[in-house]
């Protein structure tokens, strides 16, 4: 009985993508582990980092779409959630270098060390000690998006004026922690890391252990995130993307269903950046960039929003062929591609690469209604 | 106390020459005789009186010749019996008539003590004060405000009763001023009159003056000392407050040029426009190509390229526009967030073109003259560049909303973003119309790039800095509204500059963007809303 209950809420192919990611957690780590380089069936680590990275994209497209594709909440700020995971957890990896700095500082890290710092600020307390810093992943994205979705659903900010106002909050932190003065590692931001809970962050086990926790994390938020948009809660916020107006006629407190999922998204993003940062060794402030945040946006579109699935798929797709294009005499045109993307999918593809089928299949039939159309 | 009272003599004895000199005095001619004799004799009485009548004698070479003396470089000559001095790069003259020549062989430095060095400078300093050039007049008053000299002061006295330039008439007033207040023994009332004298127009050097004098003075000329440094530091106060109010105009003309085109594509049409910024850069990629024609072909005529390059600006940037409007936005109307991807799409594909095509690197724009150095105003220091542009985003602003206003095609745009139905009906090509407006809020952010190229590195990503600061004072001033979005830009302009002096440059763009969201949060369709049905889409 749970099973089915399970089974119907995941749908077909929900369950194709946790059967593909099943797969990958396992493949890949017996791959790079059991196998000798040379070997027909070997994963370089390096393949293992990269593939790593998609995933923590695809956990920032599935949060982005819970926003977009069932709320209407074009964000442009996911961003800058997902560098604020990033740079809590990149907190606690600095904390864990100790002495073994350049300096040799036993409780500075060595931009604080170089920039004259005296003493620990008090922004950086308590990042020694996991849990906190964990605790910080959730709450650091997750309050600024609690306070910024406050005020904005509650003065009925919507649409494009949303995505303006977020796209400036990210521009704003952007600037802001290219500071010196912030204490973030200002320019460079934060790197050298070398343990996270005791193991070297270099290590082909730490690296393969850190794959599979990111696949496990990517299936544990698509599950939720399909548990929400199955529910009551989540017919809900359908009915806001659709009608919003005539939602709130019915007597739902629209601004507090939208602040619900707005905040758990940047919650989703938070973590998605602290599982990417000990992967790609690096946290800087050009992940605050608004580009950034508008590139998530694509991955979504591309991929098909409303569907979970396909934003993950959309990540994917597109940083495949981001890494394909820039690793070779390509580099020059990515951006073309890049930019004729983004045109083509919304001028010919509404609904992404999960949505071709239906698209086709209607156009050969009858001329199928489009739901959600004038949503936009 | 001596030394002082002898140079101070001496100036006196200099003045009352000077007093009896023609004003014919500064034609050239050779000097008297009995000065070479003097100088000849080589004794320091006879150098002494020499010296007062060189300073006196108003000869054009008389500075170099007393500046050579101080410096051993003016020489006698027993065997041609007479005087000649090397300049500064060794170069020989004839000291009784000014020309080149050769200093001979057999020829001595003439000898100085240290009292002799004394009278030389002071000749010397009032020789520069009454120097018929007013840049070196200027310069030595500025000097004697500075070293405040008593025994400088019968030569200021002096200059400043021939003096008829407003400007350093004031400095040598201050300069006076200076001696007598800084000078211990001077009656008190006249010392007053100098603290008041130095209030009325003194800057941060009369300050400086005044607050280490008030530390020593007592009773009423303590108290008028302070007040005059009062009166000086609100002087300052208000043209600090003005200098910061013109950086604010400028930054706020640059938003405005910036968010002007915005203004129409996204403010009238309400199409996202993300593309913008890139329009502002093509824009300034045309005046730079303008430039480079214009210097390859016509360079005598370079100062013409900027007014050539704004229509063409316009017409370019125009037309990408249109082409983009019916090659992606109008099959996106309605779907304001799809706009806004495939825009940004486009504006990708707009810098990596010129990318590929000028490549990466900064390119250089070079200033017309009329648009370099600059002016003072009411104590202001105003450059010609930022005036311009400030005079060009009014004109460009203007011109805007009497095309909105006063034109048919105006009237068809509003028609049409109004009520498009209606406006079809009454037979408007809105199509038309709508390709027409977005080629429009292109062609002027193309102008705008025009402008920007002056204050702007030219480079691909010149418009990606203007967009989310173009938005933003759109949004502000509230969309469809033009002067709401006059208004919002020179607000956000000079409260950016007033932030500055506390929070840096950074942080006070930081801290705006923050008010900003606040803002909006509060009027969300900013400062000036449309009223009425259109608001709700």
């Amino acid at each position: 009985m749970l099973t089915m209950r399970f089974l119907k809420l995941i749908e077909g192919r929900g369950l194709v993508f946790l059967a593909v990611l099943t797969g990958l957690m396992l493949l890949v780590p017996i791959g790079n582990l059991a196998f000798p380089p040379g070997s027909p069936f070997h994963v370089s680590t390096g393949t293992v980092v990269l593939l790593g990275k998609y995933l923590t994209y695809a956990m920032l497209a599935v949060a982005l779409d819970l926003a977009w594709g069932y709320c209407g909440i074009l964000s442009l700020g996911h961003g800058a959630f997902f560098a604020l995971g990033g740079y809590a957890m990149g907190m606690y990896l600095m904390r864990q270098i100790g002495t073994r700095g350049v300096y040799g500082h036993p409780v500075l890290p060595d931009f604080m060390v170089f920039l004259n710092y005296k003493e620990l600020p008090m922004t950086w307390w308590g990042f020694d000690f996991f849990p906190y810093a964990m605790m910080m992943v959730l709450l650091a994205p997750g309050l600024l998006a609690f306070v910024f979705g406050w005020l904005a659903f509650r003065s009925r900010v919507t649409g494009v004026y949303l995505s303006i106002i977020t796209q400036a909050l990210t521009y704003a932190l952007f600037l802001a922690f290219f500071r010196n003065d912030m204490g973030f590692g200002g320019n460079n931001g934060l790197t050298d890391f070398k343990d996270i809970l005791g193991f070297n962050v270099q290590a082909q086990g730490t690296r393969v252990t850190l794959f599979v926790l990111t696949c496990l994390a990517l299936m544990g938020t698509f599950i939720v995130a399909r548990v929400i948009v199955s529910s009551t809660y989540g017919k809900v916020l359908i009915a806001i993307r659709d009608a919003e107006s005539r939602t709130r006629f019915l007597g739902y407190r629209v601004e507090h269903y939208k602040l619900v999922v707005f905040v758990l998204s940047a919650m989703i993003a938070g973590v998605a950046g602290a599982l990417y940062v000990p992967q790609v060794g690096i946290i800087n402030p050009s992940e605050f960039s608004p580009a950034n945040s508008i590139e998530a946006v694509v991955w979504v579109a591309v991929g098909g929003r409303g569907t979970l699935v396909g934003a993950a798929l959309g990540a994917f797709v597109v940083n495949y062929m981001k890494t394909f294009f820039t690793t070779g005499w390509l580099a020059s045109y990515w951006l073309f591609a890049l930019g004729g993307l983004f045109v083509l999918v919304t001028l010919a593809m509404p609904k992404g690469i999960l949505g071709l089928y239906d698209q086709l299949r209607g156009k050969f039939s009858k001329p199928a209604t489009e739901p959600g159309r004038e949503a936009a | 106390m001596r030394i002082l009272a002898l140079l101070r003599g001496i100036g006196l004895a200099l003045c009352l020459a000077l007093v009896a000199l023609p004003a014919a005095a500064q034609d050239a001619r050779p000097l008297p005789d009995e000065i070479v004799t003097r100088f000849l004799a080589d004794s320091f009485g006879d150098t002494e009186a020499a010296i007062g009548a060189v300073a006196a004698s108003g000869a054009p070479q008389a500075a170099d010749m007393l500046q050579a003396l101080g410096d051993r470089r003016l020489f006698i000559s027993a065997s041609a019996k007479g005087l000649f001095y090397r300049d500064g790069a060794g170069k020989g003259f004839d000291a009784r008539t000014g020309q080149p020549a050769d200093v001979p062989a057999d020829a001595s430095a003439v000898r100085l003590n240290n009292r002799l060095r004394g009278v030389v400078q002071a000749a010397l300093g009032t020789l520069t004060l009454l120097s018929p050039d007013p840049v070196q007049r200027l310069r030595a008053a500025e000097s004697v405000f500075k070293s405040r000299d008593p025994a400088a002061l019968p030569a200021i006295e002096q200059a400043l009763a021939r003096e008829t330039n407003a400007r350093i008439r004031n400095v040598f007033e201050e300069a006076r001023a200076a001696i007598i207040i800084a000078d211990t023994k001077a009656p008190e009332a006249s010392r007053m009159a100098a603290a008041s004298r130095i209030a009325e127009t003194g800057d941060q050097d009369g300050l400086a003056l005044l607050r280490q004098l008030s530390a020593q003075a007592t009773g009423n000329l303590k108290s008028v000392i302070e007040s005059s440094i009062q009166t000086i530091e609100r002087r300052q106060q208000i043209r600090q407050a003005g200098q910061t109010v013109w950086f604010g105009i400028s930054l706020g003309s640059v938003l405005l040029l910036a968010a002007i085109g915005l203004a129409i594509t996204f403010g009238v049409m309400g199409v996202i426009n993300m593309a913008h910024g890139e329009m502002v850069m093509i824009g300034a990629y045309v005046t730079f190509m303008t430039q480079e024609v214009f210097r390859a072909r016509f360079p005598h005529l370079l100062d013409w390229s900027l007014p050539i390059a704004i229509p063409l600006a316009f017409i370019i940037t125009g037309l990408v526009g249109v082409l983009i409007e019916r090659g992606v936005i109008r099959f996106l109307y309605g779907r304001p967030l799809e706009t806004l991807l495939a825009t940004f799409g486009v504006s990708l594909i707009l810098q990596q073109a010129v990318r590929s095509w000028f490549g990466p690197t900064n390119r250089e724009v070079s200033a017309p003259s009329y648009m370099s150095g600059s002016f003072e105003f009411i104590g202001l220091q105003i450059t010609y560049g930022r005036l311009w542009i400030v005079v060009f985003t009014l004109v460009v602003f203007f011109a805007l909303l009497l095309l909105l206003k006063a034109t048919p095609l105006g009237l068809q745009m509003r028609a049409v973003t109004q009520n498009r139905r209606m406006a079809a009906s009454m037979g408007i090509r809105t199509r038309f119309v709508d390709a027409m407006t977005f080629g429009l809020g292109s062609g002027i952010a193309g102008i705008a790039g025009v402008a920007l190229s002056q204050i702007d590195n030219v480079s691909p990503n010149l418009g990606q800095n203007y967009i989310i600061d173009s938005f933003m004072v759109v949004v502000f001033g509230g969309v469809g509204n033009l002067w709401g979005t006059l208004i919002s830009a020179f607000t956000l302009g000079i409260a950016n500059k007033l932030l500055e002096p506390f929070a840096g440059a950074v942080l006070g763009k930081i801290i705006i963007l923050v008010l900003l969201i606040l803002f909006i949060q509060k009027r969300p369709r900013g400062l000036f809303a449309l009223k009425g049905r259109a608001v709700e889409q």
